[in-house]
């Protein structure tokens, strides 16, 4: 397609917390810099920036994107911003992407960045304007309404308990114990989790990731200068994106549609055929436990309603056959909307270097995935990787 | 690299920490009103709603009954064509039974839980659903499945709002008690909305 | 059972209306909270200084937005500067008239590459004003401040 092969050469992040210190600039940073640093490149280095930053009623900061560019490098440069919701972490390298496949940089540094802790009293009530301010936003629903609502329908379909469910969040959250970036690792039992909180039938407590603030930056390289930057490229070989009908009480709940099309966009341009047999490990976006079996059948990585089924035989616990969020996710991890997907980008990079630690998977994996999805549960962002 | 030999940024602060002062905040609320105009499809449907009835859309090509009404088809990028009442009952395609109030703040201990549902009304085309409330049920009653029909305000009452349904409730099931929906004033105001 | 009747109203334009129900709580960050604190506790202006560029920034950044170097040693820039640029406002924010106009200025301090949006004091007389203007901070006493940009009353002619 006349297209350049692009590489992730370097990877920089800040811890997930509650309620950081630091301004979002000063996080965003501390991301940037830090990845620069691992493949030993300065800014002088970088001819292009994108930033990819979630909605600006979390900051409270209106062109957020601007506001946050000195901090991502962007001063005097080619400086973009994306949003896709939360699909916008992992839309970040595709974004990136672009700019070097298409021969326009060389290098291009890409930064994520949430501070979703300005918002009060909560940031649940930024999300309130995301419905339709005329046939739903009357009816006051909290965002936490839509989940549980597609949780309902997921589990009525194919005839899944929450106790199923509830397995991915003991998973994660166990994972994030060896996350040096994790907000909220635990070693919890499904029990804990069916016995938090209920806050939406069926959504209990610890089915929910946190809010979260924190930043992650990746360097991105076209194939020539990436092989002189590190004998370790990870290489991008597949994105695909795809959005659904914002009239989301039409649409089919039990199923994400439009993840399904991301992903095979994706693997087309990665020739992939049998995904459940070539991904060997992914990062699908786990917001909320029942999204990341939702997540996998929608990537085709199993059957449809078959992923709960997987996680209870361990298929997908890290030393399973196919590890997913090895990482931790959302759910342990946190989730600072945009850093996350690109944490979720990032764990990838590290697993296919085997510089995991101790999150590491074993079996020398040599292709992996990252999944968002965002917007009002309607876009799906995915990024397919080898080494 | 490996991320476990780098000192990563981000302090963590707990809230007594700038209740207390011992970090410093300033603190701004935008005060932002808006108008948000209806348009022709949602103007009809809000004017419908206040006559009691529900109001559609059909697209000729894709055949399709859209609720809510829209003048163009998204799938087939065309006009849509003409108006059509539907009925005002449906079927629950799916329900939560809601402890929390929009800003994540507890319902009450007095104040029952809220029971949004998408429904699929009848007479539409399959799968279109309107996001609404339950309402004369008690919680571990719902079914997805369940058919229900609109419970209307009185007419004098209505203004051409969603809220002109106040909820659905179930059609046959035996409503044990009624006032599921029971008027409690909630300790979080909702911020001001209204039709003009 | 196509509706039949005539529509006739569509076209009233009618809408709806909500609000954004928000509010925010900004932390200063890593080096806003040095820079507020030194404000409130020693009545001085602080910046960071990046060599490599040659650049004073104040209010001080954690990092040089040119060069992305790390900047962690603070300085005392003092709460002198001079007028960069300036503009007169006669009216308040709903459209009425100021009793007094009110001079905004953005305040060159000392011989830093910073500077510092605010009101110059009113009892200067606004036809006097110049770019190049010597002008020094006014604080509230001490007792009153509370480490924000409203510890600073304004910006007087020297
Ligand atoms: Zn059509
Ligand atoms: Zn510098």
């Amino acid at each position: 397609m006349g297209m350049r092969k692009v590489a992730i050469v370097g990877a920089g992040i800040t811890k997930f917390v509650r309620r950081a210190q630091e301004t979002g600039k000063e996080l965003s940073w501390q991301a940037s810099k830090m990845a620069l640093d691992s493949c030993e490149l300065t800014l002088d280095d970088v001819d292009m920036v994108t930033m990819g930053t979630a909605p600006d009623a979390f900051d409270g900061v209106h062109m957020k994107g601007e506001y946050l560019a000195d901090g991502a490098g962007g001063i005097g440069k080619p400086y973009m911003r994306h949003f896709v919701g939360g699909g916008t972490g992992v839309f970040s390298p595709i974004h990136g992407w672009f700019h070097v496949a298409s021969g326009m940089a060389d290098i291009c540094l890409v930064v994520a960045e949430e501070k979703m802790s300005s918002c009060h009293p909560h940031p649940q009530g930024a999300f309130l304007t995301i419905f339709d301010h005329t046939t739903e936003q009357p009816l006051m629903p909290t965002l936490i309404w839509i989940f549980a609502l597609e949780m309902n329908r997921y589990m009525e379909t194919y005839g899944i308990s929450k106790a199923d469910i509830a397995r991915v969040s003991v998973k994660n959250k166990h994972n994030a114990m060896d996350h040096p970036a994790a907000q909220i690792p635990q070693e919890i039992t499904v029990e804990d989790v069916l016995n938090s909180e209920t806050l939406c039938w069926p959504v209990n407590r610890l089915d929910i990731s946190p809010a979260s603030d924190g930043a992650a930056a990746i360097v991105l390289a076209s194939e020539r200068v990436a092989r002189r930057i590190t004998d370790k490229p990870v290489w991008i070989d597949g994105i695909g994106f795809s959005i659904d009908t914002a009239y989301w009480a039409t649409r089919d709940l039990a199923y994400p549609r439009y993840v399904e099309t991301a992903a095979r966009m994706a693997y087309d341009m990665a020739g992939i055929k049998e995904p459940h047999k070539e991904i060997h490990i992914a990062e699908p976006y786990d917001p909320f436990d029942y999204k990341e079996l939702h997540h996998m059948e929608g990537l085709q990585l199993c059957k449809r309603g078959e992923a709960a089924r997987l996680t209870a035989d361990g298929v997908t616990a890290r030393d399973g056959n196919m590890p997913i969020c090895p990482s931790g996710g959302a759910l342990g991890v946190g989730n600072p909307i945009a850093a996350t997907g690109l944490m979720k980008i990032i764990e990838i990079f590290l697993q296919l270097r085997g510089e995991a630690g101790k999150r590491q998977v074993p079996g020398d994996p040599r292709c992996g995935l990252a999944q968002a999805w965002g917007d009002l549960m309607q876009m799906g962002t995915v990024v397919v990787m080898r080494k | 690299m490996k991320l476990e030999d780098y000192e990563l940024g981000g302090i963590n602060i707990k809230s007594s920490d700038f209740k207390k002062g011992k970090v410093l905040t300033t603190e701004w609320e935008p005060n932002l009103k808006y108008a948000w105009d209806n348009g022709v499809a949602i103007g009809r449907y809000l004017a419908g709603l206040k006559e009691g009835r529900i109001i559609a859309r059909i697209c000729y090509q894709c055949k399709r009954i859209m609720l809510p009404p829209r003048m163009f088809c998204e799938l087939c990028f065309r006009p849509t064509d003409e108006w059509m009442e539907v009925k005002d009952t449906g079927t629950i395609n799916t329900f939560s039974i809601a402890q929390v109030n929009w800003d994540a703040s507890r319902r009450g201990k007095d104040e029952p839980p809220l029971l949004p549902a998408v429904i699929e009304i009848d007479g539409a085309s399959p799968g279109m659903g309107i996001m609404h409330m339950l309402g004369e049920v008690e919680p571990d009653q719902i079914k997805v499945g369940m058919k229900v029909r609109a419970v209307w305000k009185p007419r004098e009452e209505r203004t051409g709002a969603i809220t002109d349904i106040l909820y659905f409730k179930p059609l046959r099931a035996p409503a044990k008690k009624a006032g599921a929906r029971k008027k409690t004033k909630s300790k979080n105001a909702a911020p001001a909305r209204g039709k003009r | 059972m196509a509706i039949t009747e005539k529509i006739n109203n569509t076209t009233v334009p009618t809408f709806w209306e909500g609000e954004i129900p928000v509010r925010y709580v900004y932390t200063y960050g890593l080096a806003g909270e040095k820079f507020f604190r030194a404000v409130k506790d020693k009545g001085t202006f602080l910046g960071t200084r990046c060599e490599d560029c040659d650049i004073t920034f104040v209010p001080p950044k954690i990092y040089c937005d040119r060069c992305f170097n790390k900047l962690d040693k603070y300085i005392d820039v003092g709460i002198t500067g001079y007028v960069e640029t300036f503009t007169i406002t006669f009216h308040n924010m709903d459209g009425s008239e100021k009793k007094v106009p009110r001079v905004l200025a953005m305040i060159r301090i000392g011989d830093t590459d910073g500077g510092i949006i605010h009101y110059l004091d009113e009892s200067i007389d606004y036809e006097q004003i110049a770019i190049g203007m010597p002008v020094k901070a006014v604080l509230k006493p001490k007792g009153q401040r509370k480490g924000s940009i409203e510890d600073i009353v304004g910006f007087k002619a020297v």
